[in-house]
């Protein structure tokens, strides 16, 4: 694998891996499996692909993570106030989003976005020359590392810790004056604001949005953060919120360099959802598998003392 | 502090299983009242501090909090004042957070902070001492997980968290009846200790007739939703278990009053 397929691993991983710290907020935090994710990280893409064809990058990435937050808002809405399961909401959600990302990208599937700025050919220019071919490289990684940062001090606020609170224990929440409604509209909509914003950064990095492009996402951010917390447990006695989403990124980056490993093997780029959803299913399921295993050997210790 | 008028809830009404659980209940707390609220399972008694509470919305009545009228606020509007235990030792803490996390969470809502500010070093100090102070040495595990505590410890620890910033009233629904007999004690005696240095206004919930006499200053005896005996001052102190007993038999038809275990 060469040096080239590696850096674009890494810059692919740190935008990919906002999706992860997403999921991290809905899936871990919030313990709501959000299928609005597929929705609005093409949400965020068309959004930003659409601003960015009319010369505004900076704005088209704004704009997308915004979108995503309004998106994030009304799967909270249909779950809280209306009361539809929230793995329903998120499909409702996603569903509707499909119509709307297409009048977003102009009634079209796809945009594509050649030989106008984007924030990367933007900070590229800023650099001086030797930097350059790392310029992707660096920017993918400042955003990685600065909403990592946001988000661990975001989560040690009032508002952070009442959310974590919520999807940890409903009954102590209401009991100690949050109002679960609200933190749980606030968790959907950063979590769906860093989706989208994912969504935008991609857009740009890739030069063209597409309607399919969020189709598998939910598990595709899954994935990343299960690796992450299989190294976090390995290197951490008892990993905190910080080591977990630190770890979620490095998962997004290693999801990355795996999916690149397997394309430059030849495995088929159609395939590679099958892959996916082969890492999450096992990773998830693997303690009910040990603890199935392991029931088994003790039935066959005991049928053998039985028999002695 | 707290007025309760002619307050009155029925469950599933209008069906077979309607069940008056409130049946036109007045109660009035002074101030720094700690009153212990004892009767058979079904009286009301749990269901008078979710009433309190807000967990549900009465069908008649008002509900007055210092003051201020309470009777249609959101639970988690009240809980801003009301301090609350429930009797599974589980239910007051989250349990993938830590010791340290659970308490600033209960801090700050407390003392009505911004949402998006932290902890101060000095008031991560401070938890540390109002810990310490629970004599159980967690202020030294501050930064583990309330999931690996035991259900004492995790039991004063929400107690703790309860009163961190002084609670305007504070329920305890049978708080103590999960623990082992040496636990409940340890946690009563918090439990009185802190109520007592914070002259807070409580309402507690219990099985143990033993402890009902012997905390706080008043003792009331529901029965069918309905308030049949409510003692205090000298009338109290000369009063037995046996003499609950004897005056109210039939409102005491529950083994476990009667084998006064917590």
């Amino acid at each position: 694998m060469s040096l080239i397929l590696l850096r674009g691993a890494a810059e692919q991983g740190f935008l990919y891996a906002l999706v992860a710290l997403g999921l991290y907020l809905s899936f871990r935090t919030l313990n709501i499996a959000d299928m609005t994710t597929d929705g609005s990280f093409t949400l965020g893409a068309a959004c930003c692909a659409t601003f960015t064809l009319h010369g505004h990058p900076f704005l088209g990435v704004l704009v997308g993570a915004l979108a995503g937050a309004g998106a994030g808002f009304v799967s909270a809405v249909l779950q809280t106030r209306l009361k539809i399961q929230p793995i329903l909401a998120g499909i409702i959600t996603m569903t509707a989003l499909y119509s709307i990302n297409l009048k977003a990208m102009g009634n079209r599937s796809n945009v594509p976005l050649l030989r106008v700025p984007t924030v990367y050919s933007i900070f590229e220019s800023h650099l001086p020359g030797a930097l350059r071919p790392w310029s992707k490289l660096l920017l993918t990684g400042l955003i990685a590392a600065a909403v990592a940062a946001l988000l661990i001090g975001f989560l040690r606020t009032m508002l952070g810790l009442s959310i974590r609170a919520t999807g940890d224990n409903r009954t102590m929440v209401s009991a100690s004056s949050i109002d679960p409604v609200y933190t749980t509209t606030v968790g959907l909509c950063c979590a769906n604001a860093l989706i989208a914003l994912s969504g935008a950064l991609i857009a740009q990095y890739q030069l063209f949005s597409e309607i399919t492009m969020g189709v598998g996402m939910v598990v595709i951010g899954l994935a990343s953060l299960i690796i992450g917390e299989v190294f976090s447990d390995l290197l951490f006695k008892s990993p905190g919120v910080p080591a977990r989403i630190v770890f979620a990124i490095l998962g997004a980056v290693v999801y990355r360099v795996i999916i690149a490993a397997a394309l430059s093997a030849s495995v088929a780029a159609s395939d590679l959802k099958l892959v996916s959803a082969l890492i999450v299913a096992v990773s998830i399921s693997a303690p009910a598998v040990v603890d199935l295993l392991h029931v088994r050997k003790l039935r066959k210790e005991a049928d053998r003392h039985a028999d002695a | 502090m707290l007025t309760l008028e002619r307050v009155s809830k029925t469950f599933f009404p209008g069906t077979a299983n309607a069940k008056r659980a409130l049946d036109d209940l007045s109660l009035h707390l002074e101030a720094g009242e700690f009153v212990t609220v004892i009767g058979s399972n079904g009286a009301g008694k749990s269901t008078v501090l979710n009433a309190i509470a807000g967990t549900f919305l009465i069908d008649a009545g008002r509900i007055l909090l210092d003051g201020e009228d309470v009777t249609f606020q959101k639970d988690y509007r009240r809980s801003r004042v009301i301090g609350r235990l429930f009797q599974d030792p589980l239910s007051g803490t989250a349990p993938s957070m830590t010791i340290e996390e659970n308490l600033t969470l209960a801090y700050l809502r407390a003392s009505g902070r911004k949402p998006l500010l932290g902890l101060s070093r000095s008031d991560r100090a401070a938890l540390r001492d109002r810990v310490a102070a629970l004599g159980l040495g967690l202020e030294d595990r501050m930064g583990t997980r309330v999931g690996l505590l035991s259900g004492g410890q995790r039991q004063a620890l929400t107690l703790l968290m309860a009163t961190l910033v002084t609670p305007k009233l504070l329920l305890l629904d049978e708080h103590t009846a999960a623990l082992d007999p040496a636990t409940a004690q340890t946690v009563l005696a918090l439990t009185e200790r802190i109520v007592e240095e914070n002259r807070i206004t409580c309402l507690m919930v219990t099985h143990n007739m033993q402890s009902s006499l012997r905390l706080g200053d008043r003792t009331i005896m529901m029965d069918a939703g309905r308030i049949v005996l409510d003692v205090s001052g000298a009338e109290r102190s000369r009063m037995t278990v046996q003499d609950l007993l004897a005056r109210f038999g039939s409102a005491v038809d529950n083994d476990r009053m009667l084998l006064g275990r917590s």
